[in-house]
């Protein structure tokens, strides 16, 4: 299985990456994009029976080590190895 | 007394701290790789500045793996004095041995200049020496040092008196131009509840000679030495009894 997850800071907490590299796209004539948040996006390729077990793994990593859980949020999306490779 | 100064690959302020507390003020100092599992007998801990295992993921992010943790874990634990100076603070917060994170600068730069922070609370291992009030002028030299807690957390920091530098003018007044990272109420330092785990973000070891600029960091690490050899818990509360007058 393959687990990706998507770390990024909590909508509450000041972003200044992204901040700066919204203002990087104004200066390319980008006038439509808003807002930018930069985030974090991690591969694991998980020896896992089932998706559920495989999600219950990577949660429990993002929660011990790939997030810091007092500015960032995750999200998890799991893929068959098979789909993976189909891609 | 002896201080323990941690190296971790990537630290590169070791040496500042050894030089500080070994020949600035005459006190026993030894280096502790990060593998080590013993802290040597040492009566303080510095988790020293740079950037440990190359800030990979996040700034102290992987340095709280290093089997030495552990052991300043336990010191931390038992009572013992531990100083983290930028990176070393980003390690304890990393390790959860001090509240909140950090994030990148508010200018998105690497900030290296000389600062002005206030002593806000005498009544720890690392401010004892200090007068309250006092503005020490000391170098920073970071990229993420903007400090950040949930509003509760910062609420209950200043409740219980854990906020113990703040960024402020030459004339130690806080303002939004004196703080230099954007960290939240321009914290510069904090105290754990117990008090005696210390996490800032400017560089005391770095002005302890007025031949680098400035001497004003001195009395972080001769509060150590006083606490230490004048027994902590009688300079802390005294300290404390001072305060409360």
């Amino acid at each position: 299985m393959r687990a990706r997850v998507f770390v990024t800071l909590k909508p509450s907490v000041f972003d200044p990456q992204g901040t700066t590299v919204a203002e990087a796209l104004h200066t390319l004539g980008y006038a439509s994009v808003k807002d930018v948040r930069q985030g974090k996006y991690f591969e694991l390729d998980i020896d896992a029976r089932t998706p559920d077990e495989a999600r219950r793994i990577a949660a429990e990593a993002a929660d011990r080590l790939l997030a810091n859980p007092v500015i960032e949020s995750y999200r998890i999306e799991i893929v068959t190895t098979a789909e993976a490779a189909a891609r | 007394m002896k201080f323990a100064v941690v190296v971790f690959p990537g630290s590169n302020c070791d040496h500042d701290a050894y030089h500080a507390v070994k020949h600035v003020l005459g006190q026993d100092a030894a280096f502790i790789w990060h593998k080590e599992t013993s802290l040597a007998g040492a009566d303080a801990v510095i988790l020293p500045g740079g950037f440990a295992h190359g800030d990979y993921l996040r700034t102290g992010a992987i340095a709280r793996f290093s089997p030495i943790m552990q052991e300043v874990r336990r010191f931390a634990e038992a009572g013992g004095p531990v100083l983290g100076i930028c990176n070393g603070f980003q390690v304890l917060l990393e390790a959860g041995l001090l509240p909140g994170a950090m994030l990148r600068n508010r200018s998105v730069k690497f900030q290296c200049v000389h600062v002005f922070v206030r002593v806000e609370q005498t009544d720890t291992p690392f401010t004892v020496a200090c007068r309250r009030g006092q503005v020490l002028r000391i170098p920073i030299a970071h990229g993420e040092g903007n400090y950040y807690a949930e509003p509760d957390v910062v609420e209950r920091l200043e409740r219980n008196r854990q906020v113990i530098f703040r960024y402020t003018t030459p004339e130690g007044v806080v303002t939004p131009d004196a703080n230099p990272n954007g960290s939240v109420a321009n914290v510069a330092g904090l105290c754990s509840e117990a008090r005696n785990v210390v996490g800032l973000m400017p560089h005391p070891e770095r002005a302890c000679e007025l031949a680098l600029g400035s001497a004003d960091g001195l009395v972080v690490l001769e509060s150590a030495v006083r606490s230490v050899t004048q027994g902590a818990l009688a300079a802390v509360a005294s300290a404390k009894a001072a305060a409360a007058r």
